[in-house]
Formats: C-alpha cells, sequence, structure tokens
C-alpha cells in the first residue's frame, strides 16, 4: 500500500469518528448550542480546551521557531502557556459563576450599556476571524502535502468537516470532537519524538532526552545533546542555541502572548461549559496538563531536529567534507517537490555545504575550504514537525498520523474559534441588541444559520488569504491583551469601574494597539502605507510586543475616565459582589 | 447564607492568595528563565544552565502546580467561608 492511500485511510478514519459524535451529540437548546447544557466534566473540558487552544500554529510551527532560533524563542512556550495561570486566576472561575454564554455579554451586563457590548463583539469578530484564516490555511496545506489535492478542495472538505459537526451539536459537538481531536493530536506529535528523543540519548521522554547527554553511536556520544549542538552550530557561524540576545524585549514578548492568551475569546467559553465554579478552576489546570504534555515536547523536538538536520549535512563532521548531493536523504526529495526545501550547488563540487554564510567570521573559512555560500538554500520551518516521522525512518502509519494529527489540530481551533463567532452574532447583536422578543428555537435557528455563515467566510478568506496574515496575528494578540482582557478583569476585580471607564479603557487600547501597528506595518496592513520603518521603533518595541503596552493604556484610561464620573449603580455592584462568590451558580445556569 | 464581612474576609484571602502565585508565577518566567538567568547560571543543568531549563521546561511546570495549587485552596476557602456551592 503506498504512502497516500495510507493517509486516505487515517485521515478519513478520524473524520468518520468526528461524524459519529457529531450524531451522538446533537444541541437540542441553546444551553447546549452555546454552553453543551454546562454539563462537561472539567478533564474531559480540559481536553477539549487544548485541542481548541492548541492551533495549526502550536502542532505545526512552534518547534520549528524555536529549533532555528534556539532560547530566545523559548517565549512562545511561556507565552502561550503562562497565560493559563492569568486565566484560571483572574478571570475563568468568576466568568462561570456569572453563568452567560458570551464575552461580549460579560461586558455588556457588566458595564450596563449596549455600547460596551458592540465594542467587544468587534473586537472578538477581529480576533477570531484573524485567527480562523491560519486554521484553514494550515488544513488546506495539510492536505495537499498528505493527500495530494489541490488546496482549494482541501479548504472545501475541512469546511464540511466543520460544518457537520459545529452546526449540528454546537458547543456540545465541538466540545466531544475536539477530544478526540486532542488524543489523534497528542499521539502524533509524540511518537516520532519518543522515537527520535530514544534515538539520539536513549531516554523516552523527550523533555528529559533534551538535557540528556548523546548516546553511543552518534556524533557526540557520551557529551550532552545541548553541548554537542551549540558546538556544531558555532564551528558553522551560527548563534548558539542556548544564547540570549535581548531579555528585556523577551520579556516584553513574552508577557504580550500572555495576556493576550488570557483575553482569547474562544478559550474563555470553554470554561462556560463545566456545572461549577470550582469545576471551572480545575478544568484550566486539566487544560494546561493537556497542553504541557506537547509544549514540553515542541523544544526537545526543535533541538533534536536541527541537531540531525545538521549531521545529515555534514556527515563526517564539520572538519569533513559536507554530505553529497546524491547521498541527500529520500525526504529531502520529497519536500523539495514542495518548493519548502531548496539545495543549490553554488560552488559546483557535487556537495552541499550548510552554514552561515551571513557571519564575516565565516568568509575566511569558506575561502580556504572553497565554499561558495549557504547551499541549503531554503529550509521553511514549518515542514519540522511534518517531516520528522521521515527524518526519524519511521514507518508509514506514523506519516499518516501526523497527517490526521495536523488536520485535528487546525480543525478543532476553527470549531472554537467559528462558534465564538456565531454566538456573538446570534446572541449578542440578534437576540440582546436587534431582536429582544426572539423565541428559544428562534435563537437556535440564528445560531445555526450565523455558523453556516461564519464557515463560508472562513472558507472564503481561506482561498482568498490577504496577503497580510502574518502581520494581522500580532493584531490578534495585541487587540485580545489590550482590549478584553483589561475590561472583563476590572469588571471582576474593581466594584468602582463604570461604564464610562471602561469604554474609555476598551476604545485607548483599541486605538492606541492599532495605530501602533498601522504607523510601523501599513495602514491596515496595506504595503507601502506604512510611515516609519523597523529602526525607528519607540524604545525600540516592535509591534507583535505591544500587548502590555495597550493594556496599560486601557487600565490607565479606564481609572482616569471612572474616577471622574459617577459609580456604577448599586444593582451593578451587587452583581460584582455576587460574581466573586461560587454560592449560587447553579441558580445562574437558569437563564 | 454568609454575611458581608464574612464575603469581605473571603475576598481578601482570595486576592492575597492571587498575589502570592503570581509573584511566583513572575520569579518563575520573567525572573529565573529570562531577566535574573545570568544570576542563575552558575547552577548547570544537563549541559547548559538553570535558566534555559527554566524557559523550556521549568517556567511550564510551575504553571501547572500553581493553578493546581490555586484550584484546591480556593474550594478550601470556600468551605472555610461558607460560600461553596450546595
Amino acid at each position: 500500500m503506498d504512502q497516500t492511500t495510507l493517509n486516505f485511510i487515517v485521515v478519513g478514519a478520524s473524520f468518520a469518528l468526528y461524524f459519529g459524535i457529531a450524531i451522538w451529540a446533537r444541541a437540542a437548546s441553546t444551553s447546549e448550542f452555546y454552553a453543551a447544557g454546562r454539563g462537561v466534566n472539567p478533564i474531559v473540558n480540559g481536553m477539549a480546551t487544548a485541542a481548541d487552544w492548541m492551533s495549526a500554529a502550536s502542532f505545526i510551527s512552534m518547534a520549528g521557531l524555536i529549533a532555528f532560533v534556539g532560547y530566545n524563542n523559548s517565549l512562545f512556550l511561556m507565552g502561550w502557556t503562562g497565560g493559563y495561570v492569568l486565566m484560571a486566576m483572574l478571570l475563568a472561575p468568576y466568568l462561570r459563576k456569572f453563568g452567560k454564554f458570551t464575552v461580549p455579554e460579560f461586558v455588556g451586563d457588566r458595564y450596563y450599556s449596549n455600547a460596551a457590548r458592540v465594542v467587544a463583539v468587534i473586537c472578538l469578530i477581529v480576533i477570531s476571524v484573524t485567527y480562523v484564516i491560519g486554521q484553514m490555511r494550515g488544513a488546506g496545506i495539510a492536505f495537499s502535502r498528505f493527500l495530494e489535492v489541490p488546496i482549494d478542495i482541501g479548504l472545501y472538505i475541512a469546511g464540511f468537516v466543520v460544518l457537520v459537526y459545529a452546526v449540528l451539536g454546537g458547543m456540545k459537538g465541538i466540545t466531544y470532537t475536539q477530544v478526540a481531536q486532542y488524543c489523534v493530536l497528542i499521539v502524533a506529535y509524540t511518537i516520532p519524538a519518543i522515537f527520535i528523543s530514544l534515538q539520539l540519548t536513549g531516554n523516552p521522554i523527550p523533555g528529559l532526552g533534551l538535557f540528556s547527554t548523546m548516546s553511543e553511536g552518534t556524533a557526540g556520544a557520551g557529551q550532552h545533546l545541548l553541548v554537542t549542538l551549540d558546538g556544531l552550530l558555532t564551528d558553522l557561524g551560527f548563534r548558539e542555541y542556548t544564547a540570549t540576545t535581548n531579555p528585556w524585549l523577551m520579556a516584553l514578548y513574552t508577557l504580550s502572548l500572555m495576556i493576550g492568551t488570557a483575553g482569547l475569546p474562544h478559550v474563555i467559553i470553554r470554561f462556560f461549559t463545566v456545572p461549577k465554579v470550582s469545576d471551572a478552576r480545575w478544568s484550566a489546570g486539566w487544560a494546561l496538563v493537556f497542553i504541557a504534555l506537547l509544549y514540553l515536547t515542541a523544544p526537545a523536538v526543535g533541538a533534536m531536529a536541527r541537531l540531525n538536520i545538521t549531521t545529515t549535512m555534514w556527515p563526517a563532521g564539520i572538519e569533513g567534507e559536507a554530505v553529497s548531493e546524491a547521498e541527500l536523504p529520500d525526504w529531502f526529495e520529497t519536500w523539495k517537490v514542495t518548493g519548502l526545501l531548496g539545495v543549490e550547488d553554488k560552488n559546483g563540487d557535487g556537495l552541499i555545504q550548510y552554514y552561515n554564510d551571513a557571519n564575516p567570521d565565516m568568509a575566511a573559512i569558506a575561502e580556504e575550504r572553497g565554499w561558495a555560500g549557504n547551499e541549503l538554500v531554503t529550509f521553511n520551518r514549518d515542514i519540522l514537525v511534518l517531516a520528522n516521522p521521515e527524518i526519524a525512518q519511521l514507518p508509514g502509519w506514523v506519516i499518516a498520523l501526523i497527517a490526521a494529527g495536523g488536520i485535528a489540530a487546525a480543525l478543532s481551533t476553527a470549531a472554537g474559534l467559528l462558534l465564538a463567532i456565531s454566538s456573538a452574532i446570534s446572541h449578542d447583536l440578534i437576540k440582546s441588541v436587534f431582536r429582544p422578543d426572539i423565541s428559544e428555537s428562534g435563537e437556535l435557528l440564528a445560531a445555526r444559520i450565523s455558523m453556516v455563515v461564519s464557515i463560508c467566510v472562513a472558507v472564503y478568506l481561506g482561498l482568498n488569504p490577504p496577503g497580510f496574515a502574518a502581520q494581522v496575528v500580532a493584531l490578534a494578540f495585541g487587540l485580545a491583551a489590550a482590549t478584553l482582557f483589561p475590561t472583563l478583569m476590572m469588571g471582576i476585580f474593581s466594584k468602582r469601574m463604570n461604564s464610562a471607564g471602561a469604554i474609555a479603557g476598551m476604545l485607548a487600547g483599541l486605538i492606541s494597539t492599532c495605530l501602533y501597528l498601522f504607523l510601523y506595518l501599513g495602514f491596515l496592513f496595506i504595503p507601502g502605507t506604512a510611515v516609519f520603518d523597523s529602526s525607528q521603533y519607540l524604545f525600540g518595541i516592535p509591534p507583535t510586543h505591544f500587548g502590555p503596552i495597550g493594556a496599560l493604556f486601557n487600565f490607565i484610561a479606564a481609572f482616569l475616565v471612572s474616577r471622574a464620573t459617577a459609580a456604577p449603580p448599586q444593582e451593578i455592584q451587587d452583581l460584582v459582589e455576587s460574581v466573586r462568590v461560587p454560592r449560587g451558580a447553579g441558580a445562574a445556569q437558569a437563564h | 447564607m454568609s454575611d458581608d464581612s464574612d464575603n469581605k474576609a473571603y475576598w481578601s484571602a482570595n486576592l492575597r492568595l492571587v498575589g502570592i502565585c503570581l509573584v511566583i508565577w513572575a520569579i518563575a518566567s520573567f525572573g529565573f528563565a529570562i531577566l535574573l538567568r545570568p544570576l542563575v547560571a552558575g547552577i548547570s543543568v544537563g549541559g547548559t544552565d538553570l535558566g534555559f531549563w527554566f524557559a523550556q521546561q521549568g517556567s511550564i511546570l510551575v504553571f501547572l502546580v500553581l493553578i493546581f495549587f490555586y484550584a484546591w485552596r480556593m474550594n478550601a476557602l470556600d468551605r472555610e467561608h461558607g460560600v461553596d456551592e450546595e
């Protein structure tokens, strides 16, 4: 059986499983559609949250981001997990106690203002739509690489699969599908990592293998893996893997990702599905357990892949000859076809020299040894995880599993985002602002129609991605950090915070973040409209790192305006009191 | 039902607990893993320094312990102050 057939069978089986769950978990009421009837076990919810949160970026890109930069990009590991501490202690239990269905609903009720609610809906839609584009692209690429169907057909299939279980089951269907998707993606991620760790260090746990000594028979036998890697990289003119560059910028970016994570609406609404406030607290911990299984493995995958690639290019060591073009492993050929990997024999010696030709110290060595520049000209970081089983020479079914895992990671996140978008439209705009008299079945129908429309928009944007997708992700995190997180947190921790303060704060966060991004990346990211370039960053702060500063503006504006205006009415202060204590959460379920 | 002063005591106990947890959260991530890395560079772990280990493994493990500790302590505080869910 050839690899593509095997991939079809494994991916097809995973889809059959998702459809089965969709039929079993149909939603019959709005409470089931928006919050899975609040009957989800905290461990199950933790697993669903992990799948919801871990996107195509976590599954496919993160190990590569770490592999090619090293220590500095640990900020993704800390940033994307540290936010859960903030969410568990500052938001999740209180919002669960509030006992409603959407994030804008809390903003609207707590700040007794439909204007505040609409600003929150706008922030939510911008954040979530941005994210969905990336997921649809990720799923499309996985389809085209592993199933050899064109990207647009892959996108239609992905859209159809999500449509079936998200429209039928709403949050209930999505939750149980996400549990299945988590199992697929974590198995797919860890199996190759365990084998590679065993091959290199003899330790089956990749996170421990990263700090172990190399096995007999490998390049640096008896030496620590990281020492070997640092040595190889410095000999080739690259920066040491473990070296620090700018700690203050690293800390700021980490904080930006942490606050952004805590403010992401599609993750927050997952905590509305558990039965009790105490369950929301436990559930945040379980979510991080399931996320940590991947996040503790990813840095090992990154470092080990970097080491494997380097030794593949220099089979006889750096003092010896480089690998010849004919001797490159088979996976090079497979990936060269995609254009994501490329070699070019610049000096015509039939060998492929891989080194850092941008490092001036390497010029003398290169001249002495007759090198004419780095000949591994393209190595897309996204290949790393997808090619991992091939690099480690694992059997075909592991490769098929990676395909199913990548698609599961993309679909589970897309479904969570689409639910956040469609519930904000049907519940916060249609039910609360335009048609307050809508019936329960009417709202359920509206929710399903919003879901269908959202999926169509997501597929369309996946087919025609705006050219600025990468910059927009910075906008999504920046906005979550600068608008939703401070507003939600003050709504719980400051009884004095009023409607005028919250709106001023959200606008300050929104405007300052957009302004900073647009000044440096172009107005609405249109190329050529940037006012400043990267050498003119204010205090050297790149736009991607702006989140905490936008949040600070939000806090300051909200504080000043709320102190200058009247305190919120007594019933709102009572609402804040009641959100702070768990007792009575059961009663709040009745909607 | 609990009265107002009990709710106040419960809330300030919660704030104290959140404060302690967030200080540890910051020391593990922004501290040892990033800004204080040079201070703990003398302690070697598996071929590199403690800061690198915290950045790629330790901080995540600390986050996990913190969330479970917070959940356990808060659920106990709920009962002590009589504000738990029946």
